[in-house]
């Protein structure tokens, strides 16, 4: 993006938009952070203030030590890294394949993995509750993760195959020529130069199942993952301590999606290598 | 050490064929440079030759070994691109070992051929660091010293120097040279710049629209091209051609005369810097429209019977603008084609 000019129109425009975007996304992740440490005042006091009047770890305290609130996250984390290691799995090869090669329907291809996107969740809900229990995959970290790699595998397939195809060629046939077989090549200089950008893809799986909700909830009855638990759970709770839920959520998601920026913009074609 | 022999290798994208028929030797031992203009098919019969492009129809072969089937690791090649495909992950070190590790070469050997291939690149000092910290010029070495570490049986290049600037690419030339010289590998070059085939090469092969249109000494495609395409292409300027007509077993006209044993119409080609200058009443009559001093030349560009001729002239002649000058052939140093094939009679 070119330097915006301060007097000019599309200078104010840029910078009121970047303005209300990040009031869109910060506000909310503030008021929850106000109501995670700052307790019940608080929650209820108006108007707010930037830092609350006593800061104070008891709600995230409490919190922690309601009844399966670690049996539900060690469900989120078996479900998030099941996801994570599918999609990757999965998405990887046809990123590559996507990257590498022109076969036919490839820009077809391209499109159809976009379009799994496009069903809601909410009318496969059903079907697959009734799949899964006659599968036994139902109530299981198993059985969620596999709806959430489908969630995840389109982006995971988008971002390797962007990170293909930034690796040249040559380097590859340079790696045939002197001795690799197509395997030892990708092992030896595709995976390596990958590596980083496949880490973020990998985050972003896992994020993305951290995150959902709907199909969690709908797929398990005991074993919930931590979405899913304190969606149940904290309805019934007071103000501050659903607060306190909601920041422990978001924490994870938000430093890792920090962490491997610079990879998810590479989805859309903004390198900044 | 082995020769490079291509029969009848052909190659089509779809209906367009880039590769016709071809036959080409490369003897063991020596330099042969692949030269045409882009488009020609010469980095595609390369990359036929390497194993990175399949091929239609006909065989290479290695040695005495038929490689047409085998993947590229087993043909026992080493390649430089044109983008040199240094390793960016791997020090420059182990990019040069990188063909000897996939040898599974014991580590002395390793340490020992990379030591001798950097020495011989004078990429000595690099080796520990990574190609992010590499000029142009120093990739380039690694690339040819990463191709040279492995003792190939043959080697590929392809365009090696075109990324390099004007005086870095001089310097590289000459340097490579004496490099291959003395490591004494069988080599094709793949280029289309026509003063690094000249420079290097022990026989140029030029391409023309997928054919090999003339393998000679560079020499010998300067001087005597088997066509009117290769005298164009080759040399700068290009050749002169005259239409004249040869009759009674002769062709002769003011300034040339010859015996010829083809009647009829033909094209006369002669290089700017091989005819005499003389009065006008003494030879062909040269009638000057532009002078360019070039320093070691200069280069005359006028018209001998309405057709364009260039001519170079010593610096110390006096010419001027719009005066008409004689031109004397040297009936050796002429070459005749056919006006109509454009091939040399």
């Amino acid at each position: 993006m070119t330097k915006p000019a301060g007097s000019s129109f599309k200078g104010w425009l840029y910078g009121s938009g970047v303005m209300v975007l990040c009031v869109w996304v910060l506000l909310p992740i503030g008021l929850i952070g106000l109501g995670a440490f700052g307790g019940r005042p608080a929650v209820y006091q108006w108007p707010k203030t930037l830092m609350p009047a006593s800061l104070s770890l008891d709600q995230l305290a409490v919190f922690l030590k309601i009844e399966g609130v670690w049996n539900a996250a060690l469900n989120s984390v078996l479900a998030a890294s099941m996801t994570m290691i599918m999609a990757l799995l999965l998405g990887a090869p046809a990123g590559y394949a996507l990257a590498r090669f022109s076969f036919p329907g490839a820009t077809l291809f391209r499109l159809m993995i976009l379009l799994t996107r496009a069903f809601p969740l909410a009318i496969l809900a059903l079907p697959l509750t009734v799949l899964f229990i006659r599968a036994g995959l139902y109530d299981t970290a198993f059985g969620v993760s596999l709806v959430h790699t489908a969630l995840a595998l389109p982006f995971a397939a988008m971002i390797t195959a962007s990170l293909f195809a930034g690796i040249p060629r040559e380097l590859e046939e340079a790696a045939w020529v002197f001795g690799c077989t197509r395997w030892q090549a990708f092992v030896k200089v595709v995976l390596p130069l990958a590596l980083p950008g496949m880490a973020a893809a990998a985050i972003f799986a896992f994020v993305i199942s951290w995150n959902e909700v709907f199909a969690a909830s709908v797929l398990t009855v005991q074993q919930r993952t931590l979405t899913a638990y304190l969606l149940t759970v904290l309805s019934e709770s007071p103000l501050h301590y659903r607060f306190a839920g909601g920041f422990i959520l978001i924490v994870p998601s938000v430093v890792f999606i920090f962490a491997v920026r610079r990879y998810l913009f590479a989805l859309w074609g903004v390198t900044s290598r | 050490m082995a020769a490079i022999t291509i029969e009848g290798v052909s190659k089509r994208f779809g209906t367009a064929m880039a590769l016709e028929q071809l036959d080409l030797t490369v003897a063991d031992g020596e330099f042969v440079a692949l030269l045409g203009p882009s488009g020609c098919g010469k980095t595609t019969l390369l990359r036929i030759i390497a194993g990175l492009e399949t091929r239609s129809s006909g065989r290479v072969l290695i040695g005495d070994r038929d490689v047409s089937d085998l993947p590229p690791a087993e043909r026992g090649l080493a390649m430089v691109f044109q983008n040199y495909a240094v390793f960016p992950h791997l020090t420059v070190f182990e990019n040069v070992a990188f063909g000897l590790r996939m040898q599974k070469r014991d580590e002395e050997t390793v340490q020992r051929q990379v030591k001798r291939a950097a020495d011989l690149l004078q990429i000595v000092p690099y080796l520990e660091r990574y190609p992010a910290k590499l000029s142009g010029g120093q990739r380039q070495r690694v690339a040819v010293a990463r191709a040279l570490a492995v003792e190939p049986a043959v080697l590929l290049m392809d365009e090696p120097l075109s990324n390099l600037d004007a005086l870095l690419r001089l310097e590289m030339r000459a340097e490579l040279k004496s490099v291959l010289k003395e490591a004494g590998t069988t080599t094709l070059y793949v280029t289309h710049d026509q003063t690094e085939a000249m420079g290097l090469a022990d026989r140029i092969a030029l391409m023309h629209k997928g054919v090999i249109e003339q393998i000679d000494t560079p020499t010998l495609i300067y001087s005597r091209p088997s066509s009117t395409f290769v005298g164009g292409f080759v040399g700068s300027p290009p050749m002169n051609f005259l239409n004249m007509t040869a009759t009674g077993g002769m062709l002769a006209c003011e300034g040339l005369s010859m015996r010829l044993a083809h009647e009829g119409p033909v094209m006369v080609g002669f290089r700017g810097e091989d005819v005499n200058l003389v009065a006008a009443s003494e030879g062909l009559a040269f009638e000057v429209k532009v002078i360019e001093p070039m320093g070691s030349h200069q280069l005359l560009t006028g018209l001998v019977k309405g057709e364009r001729v260039r001519v170079v002239a010593s610096p110390q002649e006096v010419i001027a603008r719009g005066m008409t000058l004689g031109l004397q052939f040297d009936a050796a140093r002429v070459v005749v084609m056919d006006p109509q094939t454009g091939k040399a009679l």
